[in-house]
């Protein structure tokens, strides 16, 4: 309209037209104040603080690199640091191919399917807390499977991961599993859905087996799902805390530590905020590390479609 | 910039909490109390507390935060006292008051001190507890003696054991106990236990002045010493005495073993007298107290204590010094600690109505005074600070759970962190 009579347009309208360019700005403006103040702002500030001498409350002392060479001596970091690879790399990978298969199980037009499916997405509704008690019940040598076990007559059954400081982190990894496979299953069933059935009826009129097809065409088309679990998953492995926290509480020993909980012991309960900070910039670089090859070809990967 | 605003609005709630109390009656101060005394007998003090400060005229503003071992606490004392809202009076103890005080946010309580003789009514090493440089800063609740030992006596019995006094017995009452089924000692793995269970260990291997030079003076040679690795071996031999599903168990489900007779011993502070009398045991006849072998005639503390944070309102610091000298009343301090299991800070209290073990951790906790075996327990943050205990807490768990560690690298390794961590 405005367009169309140009000459006719007085005041009144080209302030209700800046203001109608300005008011997306205008509400973005309080957000996005926010995300930088709280998220950009305070990693700043965190980044700073782990190059200080800060101890009980923050100081401003500059030290330099001394807490990250503290922290790379510290035997207790290093067991986190390695638990968390180790954590991340078995959840995820199990995750994947659990919530694959039974995805794939699902997809087979199967009876009472909307029921089955709303039972393994379940866990999903449970927060970590939940599971990690559970869990810590239920593997509990004194009280879970091994006793029952045992009442049940088999005296030789022995199931003790979660008090055996070489297996205690497998349990995160069983407790974790049994969460998250649940909500992989429901992101790539709705992937399977999306496929053009006409593929896959190519294929069978070829003659291939149903394997095959799964292997060979479907999952081949999954691959922004495949990503998107991943990113998910990796997520909820390097930030997880309540789990651990409820399940082993980094026991025994610190055998279980992982990185945000050792931040957390550092920063908050045993005075030294300085060591803590120098933590949580390690953990943030290692997101970075993982998302900016992500980003990096997911951004290119657009600008050449 | 968000910083700021919240800064003023808590100025601004300050204000309006300021003025509200201004409206009242002349000279009734509030007083706002930080603690984590929300369960069971210990929650029951704290309203005992409340009830004898209004009496006098003052009115309490509880600030209860839940979760154990006063973490969560702390993280919002620090939050407060930033921010330059601290409350009246918080549950310090320890080191961390001298840190608090050191950067300038605790008041001088020497005018109360000064009236109310608490020079010559606290022994010295709890007085030092309690001043930073010189000048007092915090009022001590109670007392907890940590190294003791206690004792099933029906267990031992079945097992023909008899009550150890040193180290060498220890080991026989637990292999008999071991021998007729029972577990030898209840014992939850948890770093904090474990340390509370080496401190006892640790103090009979290095005695009192090797203790004091490791522990609260951090004595590299020491910390590394033959005595310290000695110690850790004994430590090692521990590991056998329990029983596998220990990890993670919380003290008081280790207590409750004890008391079923399912474990013989358990190494704890006389808090476990509360799990004790809850379960309508008599603590010293039906659970027995003795030393921790070796220890005898020692006394490893552990003090609760309420550090007061300066404040502006005239009024507030008037209910504030009352708030000071009512902790230290006889009355409180009797009903308070009767409730805790521990024992009064003042060296006067009347201890008829406190059970046998009470009475016996006063007699020794006089005579451990006077002869120079009063020690502060650093596995509960009375000798050194949390990032020493902290440091120390990581290498002895770490040690305890693995099979296969070596004491003399071990020792080694304690030295180090201790270093790293100061």
């Amino acid at each position: 309209m405005l367009l169309a009579h140009p000459q006719t347009a007085s005041r009144p309208w080209r302030w209700s037209l800046s203001l109608e360019r300005a008011l997306p700005k205008l509400v973005l403006a309080p957000s996005l104040l926010l995300a930088l103040v709280c998220i950009y702002g305070y990693m700043a500030w965190t980044g700073y603080i782990s190059f200080t001498s800060s101890s009980f409350l923050p100081n401003y002392e500059f030290t330099g690199a001394g807490q990250y060479l503290r922290l790379l001596e510290n035997d207790r970091w290093l067991v986190a640091c390695k638990n968390l690879a180790l954590f991340g790399v078995l959840f995820i990978g199990i995750s994947l191919l659990l919530g694959v298969f039974i995805a794939i199980l699902l997809d087979q037009q199967i009876r009472a399917e909307g029921a089955l499916r709303t039972i393994y997405l379940y866990p999903m509704a449970i927060s970590f807390i939940v599971t990690g008690t559970a869990w810590k019940w239920i593997l509990n040598p004194s009280l879970g499977l091994e006793k029952l076990a045992h009442d049940l007559g088999w005296s030789s059954f022995t199931f003790d991961w979660l008090t055996n400081p070489d297996k205690a982190i497998y349990t995160l990894i069983i407790a974790a599993v049994w969460q998250s496979s649940g909500f992989v299953m429901a992101m790539f069933l709705a992937g399977l859905r999306g496929i053009d059935a006409s593929i896959i009826k190519a294929a069978q009129l070829d003659g291939a087996s149903k394997p095959r097809i799964y292997l060979r065409i479907v999952l081949p088309c999954l691959r922004p799902v495949f990503f998107s679990a991943i990113m998910v998953l990796s997520h909820i492995a390097i930030k997880s805390f309540d789990l651990v926290t409820a399940l082993t509480a980094g026991g025994p020993g610190y055998s279980t530590d992982l990185p945000a909980l050792f931040m957390y012991a550092h920063a908050f309960t045993r005075g030294q905020i300085g060591l803590g900070a120098a933590s949580a910039m390690m953990m943030l670089a290692g997101v970075l590390a993982i998302l900016v090859p992500y980003l990096y070809s997911e951004l290119r990967g657009k600008r050449h479609a | 910039m968000p910083k700021t605003r919240l800064n003023t609005a808590l100025r601004l709630a300050s204000a309006c909490v300021l003025g509200l109390s201004l409206a009242n009656p002349a000279h009734a101060g509030e007083v706002e109390v930080l603690h984590w005394w929300t369960a069971g007998g210990e929650a029951k003090s704290a309203a005992v507390l409340a009830d004898m400060l209004k009496a006098r005229g003052h009115s309490w503003k509880d600030f209860a935060v839940a979760g154990g071992g006063g973490e969560s606490a702390m993280t919002v004392l620090k939050t407060r006292a930033v921010a330059g809202t601290p409350p009246a009076a918080a549950q310090i103890k320890g080191l961390d008051i001298q840190e608090w005080a050191k950067l300038g946010f605790l008041t001088n309580l020497d005018s109360v001190a000064a009236a109310e003789q608490w020079d010559t009514l606290l022994p010295g090493v709890i007085t030092q507890v309690m001043k930073y440089q010189g000048h007092y800063v915090a009022v001590p609740v109670n007392v907890h003696r940590v190294n003791w030992l206690w004792i099933n006596p029906k267990a031992l019995a079945k097992a023909g054991a008899s009550v150890p006094t040193n180290w060498t017995e220890f080991v026989a009452a637990a292999e008999k106990l071991q021998a007729a089924g029972i577990i030898p000692l209840a014992h939850g793995g948890q770093p904090w236990q474990d340390a509370t269970v080496f401190e006892a260990i640790a103090l009979e291997v290095l005695g009192i002045d090797d203790y004091r030079k490791a522990f609260v003076m951090h004595d590299s040679a020491t910390l590394k010493g033959p005595k310290m690795v000695e110690a850790l071996t004994r430590f090692a031999q521990v590991r056998q005495f329990i029983d596998k599903n220990s990890a993670g168990r919380d003290w008081n489900l280790a207590t409750g073993m004890l008391l079923r007779g399912e474990a013989g011993m358990q190494i704890m502070g006389d808090w476990a007298k509360g799990e004790i009398t809850a379960a309508g045991m008599v603590p010293g006849k039906d659970i027995l107290c003795v030393a921790t072998p070796g220890t005898a005639g020692s006394f490893t503390f552990n003090i609760d204590s309420f550090a007061f944070f300066k404040l502006n309102s005239d009024d507030d610091q008037t209910a504030q010094r009352a708030l000071a000298s009512t902790i230290l009343t006889p009355e409180f301090q009797e009903v308070f600690n009767l409730n805790k299991g521990s024992i009064p800070a003042r060296l006067d209290s009347d201890m008829s109505k406190f059970d046998s073990c009470a009475q016996d951790s006063m007699a020794t906790f006089k005579s451990a005074n006077a002869e120079g075996k009063l020690v502060p327990s650093w596995s509960h943050g009375l000798a050194t600070t949390s990032q020493v205990q902290g440091a120390l807490y990581d290498v002895l768990t770490k040690f305890f759970n693995d099979k296969n560690a070596d004491p003399v690298a071990t020792a080694d390794l304690m030295a180090r962190a201790v270093r790293s961590a100061q």
